[in-house]
């Protein structure tokens, strides 16, 4: 199959195909990760400016690794030390890279639907790092990578995502791709945490962890951040570890193993027991090795389909 | 576009006066004298000296009127102004536009109202300006309702935000009702709807994007029904968005509440949905809603419950809309796409006829501000727009009239061309 996309902006309503040929192509650049001198030539003289708006460590670095994995040129940029503080547009911002004869902009934001935005601004691939509330789709991506590592399958997968879904972008992505991919998607976190109509997406919701634990043949554990608190979306942070928190007991009572994922930063204590992160049930850093290869990966297919990769 | 003249003698040959209580269309030809209806009927044109335009296949109807516009000045001149707002009404076959008083400064003094007036002279277009009801727009004093009422103010509101305290909102419709005005009320429950950008709904969870939940609305018309049966004020909702809104305005009425309200035509025609692929040209305040609530707005208009079609003009500048999402202000223009929403969805769509649709376009609005009907009458003033509401025409921003081009309806293909206007002693006719 060819992959025939120019921008990566959301899972939802990518085919199983394409999501197929992605992580498949993602395995090989695993392989690639592995050997001695994991680097290949494949996307020289591609140029790809990296646009954060927003913090992230993980993310950026991991792309910049894949970048330069493929032997692409790039350049970063983010939003505490540019021009945005004296109040540029985003616009401008992106026009001005392009400027810069940039091949594709890797773009995290603060704001839902910037990164389709910028689709419409570009003559350039975009790839959407993250933004909002809305997506995040190679976390997407990397989580099912994962999965299917773990499992050798997707299909008929149960996979409980856990926490604040309303302002998860992964909850989404993997909602999405997990769906598509034919794995079964559980919700569970406080009403509060819950978006309106999440059923019409297709997924069961439960506000109980012990339910969602004994279904589960894995938990997606979501980071909880503190400022939710603050806008009185769950009473405190003790509250939500006794109703929610992932910890040992709970597994233990449920008597069964069960796969943990978090997409990190991990609030050890809050959202997961601390030893918990570190034990066997946890796949979490083999998830930020697999986040390299799924963005070399994506790099890679949009190079291909933008006409990047003729003559390399 | 070419400028409006002096209607000293002029005939408008072929149209058909509309009936708009009946439906009954009566081939009429009309002849202006001096700005004044001369002749109804039959005109021979054999030995006529005036001018003669001819408006076969349009009907005649009184003068549209918008009761909700933003004209933007003072303040924001470079997004609109009371001339090119005049400009746009003329292309949206508007005689009449009501303009909202969040202006910079706002309209809560006569000098603001006198200045719009001092703009608005020697237009064809006839503004009847709506002032502030708080003194600054702040909802904590009202302002000076007597004073800004001789100077020419029709109602009172604080449109673009709620009168979100009670107790002023009390006191503006008890002192509003002094002078038989009504207070128009953007009804949000500011506490429900913060950070909102779209309907909190489905399709705001699928997009991640922050929702404002129709029971903020609705908790807010809720208040101001109850507040204007307690004081017997009079009570307009501006721009009805929900089910329950229309709901909870058509059992106060029942119950002899004066009330009234309109819709605009984005709300009878977009949903939602339209909001997928995050076009900021979809961001608008209240936000577009389900396909359920369309249709209880329809069902609205069609009982009487909503007497008002108006559009809620909002210019932006295409750099404060080219943003993300959340950055983007709310609004859309709607001058010159009105009328051709409501005949290509209402009328075509088979929700009103024809007669019904123009009357949420003429007699509702000025029923609603109390103001005297038009009446198309041997002897009076003309105001009367020549409208063929057959003919379909394709909406392309780059040629519209307003200052600025925030439109979701950019290709649209619409129903209605306007043919004429005379009003105040002045004509205009598209073709020149």
């Amino acid at each position: 199959m060819e992959f025939r996309r120019k921008h990566l902006l959301e899972l939802q309503g990518m085919s199983r195909e394409e999501l197929t040929l992605i992580l498949d192509t993602a395995e090989t650049f695993r392989e690639v990760l592995e050997r001695p001198i994991p680097k290949v030539p494949t996307l020289r003289a591609v140029t790809v400016a990296n646009v954060f708006f927003e913090p992230s460590t993980r993310t950026r670095l991991s792309f910049e690794l894949a970048e330069k994995r493929l032997s692409a040129d790039l350049v970063s940029f983010s939003a505490a030390t540019s021009s945005v503080l004296k109040g540029e547009t985003l616009k401008d911002t992106a026009r001005n890279i392009e400027a810069m004869k940039v091949d594709m902009v890797v773009i995290r934001h603060s704001a839902a639907g910037a990164p389709h935005f910028l689709s419409r601004c570009l003559a350039a691939s975009v790839i959407n790092a993250g933004d909002g509330c809305h997506e995040h789709p190679t976390q997407g991506l990397l989580d099912m990578m994962t999965l299917r590592h773990k499992f050798g399958r997707l299909e008929g997968l149960k996979v409980a995502i856990v926490g604040d879904i309303e302002h998860s972008r992964v909850a989404r992505s993997n909602l999405h791709g997990l769906r598509t991919m034919g794995a079964e998607v559980l919700l569970c976190g406080p009403s509060t945490l819950m978006p309106v109509e999440a059923e019409r997406w297709g997924v069961a919701v439960t506000h109980d962890l012990d339910e969602a634990i004994a279904w589960a043949d894995a938990l997606n554990v979501l980071r909880i951040q503190r400022e939710r608190q603050a806008a009185g979306l769950f009473p405190s942070l003790r509250e939500y570890h006794a109703r929610f928190g992932v910890t040992r007991r709970r597994l233990e009572r449920a008597g069964k193993e069960v796969t943990i994922l978090h997409p990190g930063p991990i609030n050890r204590g809050v959202e997961i027991e601390s030893d918990l992160a570190d034990s066997e049930f946890s796949v979490i850093l083999d998830q930020v090795t697999n986040g390299v290869a799924v963005r070399m990966a994506v790099l890679y297919l949009l190079a291909g389909a933008q006409g990047a990769l003729q003559g390399s | 576009m070419n400028q409006p003249k002096p209607a000293q003698k002029v005939l408008f040959k072929g149209g058909s006066l509309l009936d708009l209580d009946t439906g009954k269309e009566t081939p009429e030809d009309i002849l202006i004298v001096d700005g004044r209806i001369a002749e109804l009927g039959k005109v021979e044109i054999a030995s006529f000296d005036g001018e003669v335009i001819d408006v076969s296949g349009a009907v005649v109807v009184p003068g549209l009127m918008d009761m909700h516009v933003h004209l933007r000045e003072p303040g924001r001149e470079d997004e609109e102004t009371v001339e090119t707002g005049c400009r746009a009404a003329m292309a949206g076959g508007f005689t009449a536009v009501c303009p909202m008083p969040n202006t910079e400064p706002p309209a809560d003094k006569r000098e603001v109202l006198d200045f719009l007036k001092e703009r608005a002279a020697g237009q064809l277009v006839e503004l009847f300006p709506i002032a502030a009801v708080s003194k600054g727009r702040k909802g904590e004093e009202i302002a000076e309702m007597g004073e800004l009422v001789e100077a020419g103010a029709v109602a009172f509101s604080d449109d673009g935000d709620p009168v979100h305290n009670a107790a002023v909102m009390r006191r503006a419709l008890e002192y509003a009702s002094m002078f038989g005005r009504p207070v128009i009320d953007h009804c949000q429950e500011l506490t429900l709807s913060a950070g909102g950008v779209m309907n909190e709904g489905f399709v705001s969870t699928n997009l991640g994007l922050p929702g404002m939940p129709a029971i903020a609305e609705e908790i807010m018309v809720a208040r101001d029904l109850f507040l204007a049966k307690y004081t017997g004020g009079k009570l307009h909702i501006a721009h009805v968005s929900t089910a329950g809104a229309v709901e909870l305005i058509r059992r106060a009425r029942a119950e002899g509440v004066q009330v009234t309200c309109e819709v605009t035509p984005h709300h009878l025609t977009l949903t939602d949905e339209a909001v997928v692929g995050f076009d900021t040209n979809t961001k608008m305040n209240p936000p577009l809603r389900t396909a359920a609530d369309v249709e209880a707005l329809r069902a609205g208009l069609r009982d009487g419950t909503i007497q008002v079609i108006a559009s809620d003009h909002a210019p932006h500048a295409i750099e404060e809309k080219e943003v993300e999402c959340a950055a983007a202000p709310f609004g859309i223009i709607g001058l010159e796409t009105s009328l051709g929403l409501v005949l290509r969805e209402l009328v075509d769509g088979k929700v009103l006829s024809l007669a019904q649709a123009l009357r949420a376009m003429t007699v509702g609005p000025r029923a609603a501000l109390g103001l005297e009907q038009v009446k198309i009458a041997k002897g009076a003033m003309a105001n009367l727009s020549f409208i063929d509401p057959r003919a379909e025409w394709v909406v392309d921003r780059s040629r519209l009239h307003s200052k600025c081009r925030n439109t979701p309806f950019h290709g649209w293909k619409l129903r209605g061309l306007v043919l004429a206007l005379c009003n105040k002693g002045l004509f205009w006719c598209a073709g020149g």
